[in-house]
């Protein structure tokens, strides 16, 4: 069915149509009206769901945390201080190997206070063990809950789905909502390896010495860094299954085909921009304009942002003249921190591009066109002026 | 066309704890002194009948049994005392550990 | 018997199942040991725990190995009730409406850190046991002062001249929100703490149980004199076993025995710990005045 509604009811309806039992959570600008209308949802009995409102999101997660290891699958939504404030769970569920959804409406954190656009908050928490997918736009944020839902139980690691604030979870765009039975066809329902239960007790999360140890039958279990290096072990494997689900969600729905990168006039670039989100989309009127001047360019989205598809990268950008990362984040002292993993990814590259990287959009900074479009041709034109350090568009003192 | 998904064997190791005896090891070895039951003076070992068992119900380590008469568990008793702290008849003393030790070393001679 | 709601178990009667294994890596005379013993008794074997960092995550055994025969979710510090909210979402999501979720947490677990989770979920009203084991400090970390170290006492982070401030009154605070039960028990009384367990399970919504744990490394005496101490705080009136049961407050057991009677004096209590060697007559006296007043209070209300 085609509607015209906000990103936020995107990523509702999404919650809905996979069918989530617990839903817990605080609200928190821009976040709220996503989860306003999952409970509206529930309230109104068109959702079979337990909604638990929350007194903080550090209980939110706590609460999913809880309520899957029980085995129930759950969903939680967050922005900007409120994820920060989530930051210890958030490691936690991921060491727990709990496959928590949960979508992250990108703003900006204080201080100073600021409501608006950027992705720090969720850049902040990519060493948390979470994978991280980014949205371009509303069919992508309701199609994408569903891809994380199969993802994380796949992989028994949690989903962060993000979104730009605002930009798309207050603005109103056509998209498809699936068919329940389509749905169901495609994501089948949560079966956890153990949930808490009197018939089987364990004890989860209990604490590890720095050695392994034998357990109770005397055979020898994983102690701590195994348990970790297997997170990431996963996490990296987790990458195979991203495709795998996206192969399959295009099958049943006809939409997808790009899980990593989503490419724009790629095909004969010899520069390609590339960022996360919404922003992508915005290149690609600056990319148009470039071209009409005869200057081989092209925009990338990067889909998914942890595991780091590193091979597909190196795939998309080795070869190229130039590429240009656009960031509205960055590890403060140093770069964006895509910009770090994309030079990163390119290091074993056989033809490695030039690489700029452009700071953006903090706290909800407008994003001019003619800014973009300046940065971009002085990167595509004259690569050899711009240096390794990040340069600030749109900075007005 | 089916895609069928990849199930790598993704082996979501986590901290996952059974319940066991003896995870501090045989905590008996923590003990200084031996708590020693005198039946002469244990309640239901005099009665021959369910009594009193003040003992087990205020070991901390469940290592005194709720039988006629009540037996100790010396691989996991930790030696705190609160059984003959507690014994409303006096009929537990807190005997050195090191006469056990020499006791058994004979009898291991 | 007089009162209304303790004593219906003895020792004759108190199941023998034991859900804690022995070899577990608690203190020589531990008072937690005792209240979680005689306490899982009570919860009995359809029961998930929720436990924060504390002495318990020491006792319920380092991994792969448990102590405790129950299910158990190790939680962060600040989280243990949200999570038992979350335990209990679960299993209404699954139609079960028979197991009970009870949270064990220490007293900074409960009183400091873990506060602001206990509240949002009792004003929730979730229908879960709430046990919070009061040693008075932060004592897996080793003894640093909490909420609900009382006036006066050492720690490793009021060396010298004591804690200055009061303990806070958790369970008040807790019953203030309006919740079906609140009760408190000691380690020295296992038999009125397995009975308010058990009518704990039989309440919907909240429950909140506040247990006076003796701790021989923390408060400084000798283990034998764990339970030997914990009567000695009872009978001193310094802590006092009492429900509140729809917001009426009832004094039980023990406490209930000691209205008009005349109890032990504070000091008695004081000089048997070397946690209270920094305080001074006067400061006793003052104590024992406090103490004192509260007692009448109990006496006016227990006459009306």
């Amino acid at each position: 069915m085609h509607i015209i509604e906000s990103g936020n009811v995107a990523a509702a309806s999404g919650v809905k149509l996979a069918k989530v039992q617990v839903v817990a959570a605080y609200p928190i600008t821009p976040q709220t009206p996503l989860t306003e209308k999952l409970s509206e949802f529930v309230d109104g009995g068109e959702m079979d769901a337990q909604y638990i409102p929350v007194e903080s999101e550090h209980s939110a997660m706590a609460v999913c945390i809880a309520a899957s290891s029980t085995g129930s699958r759950t969903f939680t939504a967050t922005s900007a201080n409120g994820l920060l404030y989530m930051n210890e769970q958030l490691h936690w569920a991921a060491g727990a190997r709990l496959p928590i959804v949960m979508c992250v409406v990108n703003r900006g954190i204080g201080a100073p206070w600021t409501v608006w656009n950027d992705h720090q908050d969720a850049i902040s928490q990519r060493d948390t063990g979470w994978i991280q997918i980014y949205c371009c736009d509303h069919q992508q944020i309701i199609d994408t809950v569903l891809h994380a839902f199969y993802l994380a139980e796949t992989v028994n690691v949690p989903v962060m789905v993000c979104y730009d604030g605002y930009i798309l979870s207050h603005t109103y765009m056509p998209f498809d909502i699936p068919e329940q039975k389509d749905v169901d066809r495609f994501l089948p329902p949560f079966t956890p390896a153990y949930a808490l239960c009197p018939e089987k007790p364990a004890n989860l999360n209990t604490v590890t010495l720095p050695d392994i140890r034998p357990d109770i039958r005397g055979d020898m279990a994983p102690g701590y860094m195994e348990i970790r290096h297997n997170l990431h072990m996963d996490m990296r494997a987790a990458i195979d299954v991203v495709a795998d689900i996206d192969q399959k969600f295009k099958d049943i729905f006809g939409r997808g085909g790009h899980p990593f990168i989503e490419p724009y006039r790629c095909e004969d670039a010899d520069f390609v921009a590339i960022c996360l989100g919404s922003l992508s989309y915005h290149l690609r009127d600056v990319v148009d304009i470039l071209r009409e001047e005869g200057i081989p360019v092209g925009v990338m989205g990067l889909r998914l942002y942890r595991p780091f598809p590193n091979q597909a990268v190196r795939d998309a950008l080795s070869g190229r003249k130039g590429v240009v990362v656009f960031e509205k984040a960055l590890s403060y002292g140093n770069q964006g921190a895509l910009y770090a993993d994309i030079k990163s990814a390119l290091y074993t590259a056989d033809n490695r591009p030039t690489i700029h990287n452009y700071i953006l959009g903090l706290g909800g900074r407008e994003i001019k066109t003619h800014h973009l479009e300046k940065a971009l041709r002085a990167s595509c034109t004259k690569p050899d002026t711009i240096g390794d350090t990040p340069e600030w568009i749109g900075l007005k003192m | 066309m089916k895609t069928v998904i990849q199930k790598p064997p993704f082996a979501c190791r986590k901290s996952h704890s059974e319940p066991g005896p003896g995870d501090g090891g045989r905590t008996g070895s923590w003990r200084v002194k031996r708590p020693v039951i005198d039946l002469e003076k244990c309640i239901p070992a005099k009665r021959n009948k369910p009594a009193c068992f003040t003992c087990w119900l205020f070991c901390p380590d469940a290592v005194i049994s709720r039988t006629i008469p009540p037996t100790i568990n010396y691989e996991y008793c930790k030696g705190c005392e609160i059984c003959a702290e507690e014994c409303p008849a006096g009929a537990i003393t807190m005997v050195d550990e090191t006469l056990f030790i020499i006791e058994e070393t004979q009898e291991e001679k | 018997m007089t009162t209304q709601s303790t004593a219906q178990t003895t020792i004759l009667n108190l199941p023998e199942d034991e859900l804690v294994h022995p070899g577990n890596r608690a203190c020589s005379g531990c008072g937690l040991s005792i209240i979680y013993r005689i306490g899982l008794k009570a919860l009995g074997r359809d029961t998930i725990l929720v436990v924060p960092p504390s002495c318990l995550t020491v006792l319920q055994g380092l991994y792969p190995i448990a102590a405790t025969q129950l299910p158990c979710l190790n939680v962060t510090f600040a989280s243990t009730a949200a999570a038992a909210t979350g335990v209990l979402g679960a299993l209404r999501a699954q139609k079960n409406e028979t197991t009970t979720v009870a949270a064990w947490a220490g007293d900074g677990g409960t009183s400091d850190i873990g506060l602001q989770a206990l509240s949002g979920a009792c004003e929730r009203g979730e229908n879960f046991i709430f046990i919070c084991y009061d040693n008075e400090a932060y004592m897996n970390t080793g003894v640093q002062r909490s909420g609900t170290t009382p006036q006066g006492v050492i720690t490793t982070t009021t060396p010298f001249s004591g804690k200055a401030q009061k303990k806070k009154d958790v369970p008040s605070i807790i019953a203030a929100h309006g919740i079906p039960y609140v009760a408190t028990a000691s380690a020295s009384y296992p038999l009125d703490l397995f009975d308010k367990i058990v009518k704990a399970k039989t309440i919907q919504g909240p429950k909140y149980l506040h247990a006076h744990t003796p701790c021989p490394a923390g408060w400084g005496f000798d283990p034998r004199y764990s339970v030997k101490l914990g009567k000695l705080a009872v009978e001193t009136g310094l802590f006092d076993l009492y429900e509140i049961e729809n917001q009426t407050f009832r004094l039980t057991g023990a406490s209930k025995k000691l209205i008009g009677k005349k109890r032990k004096p504070v000091r008695e209590y004081f000089k048997t710990q070397s946690r209270f060697k920094a305080l001074n007559d006067e400061q006793i006296e003052s104590v024992q005045k406090e103490i004192d007043a509260k007692w009448e209070e109990y006496a006016r209300m227990e006459q009306c």
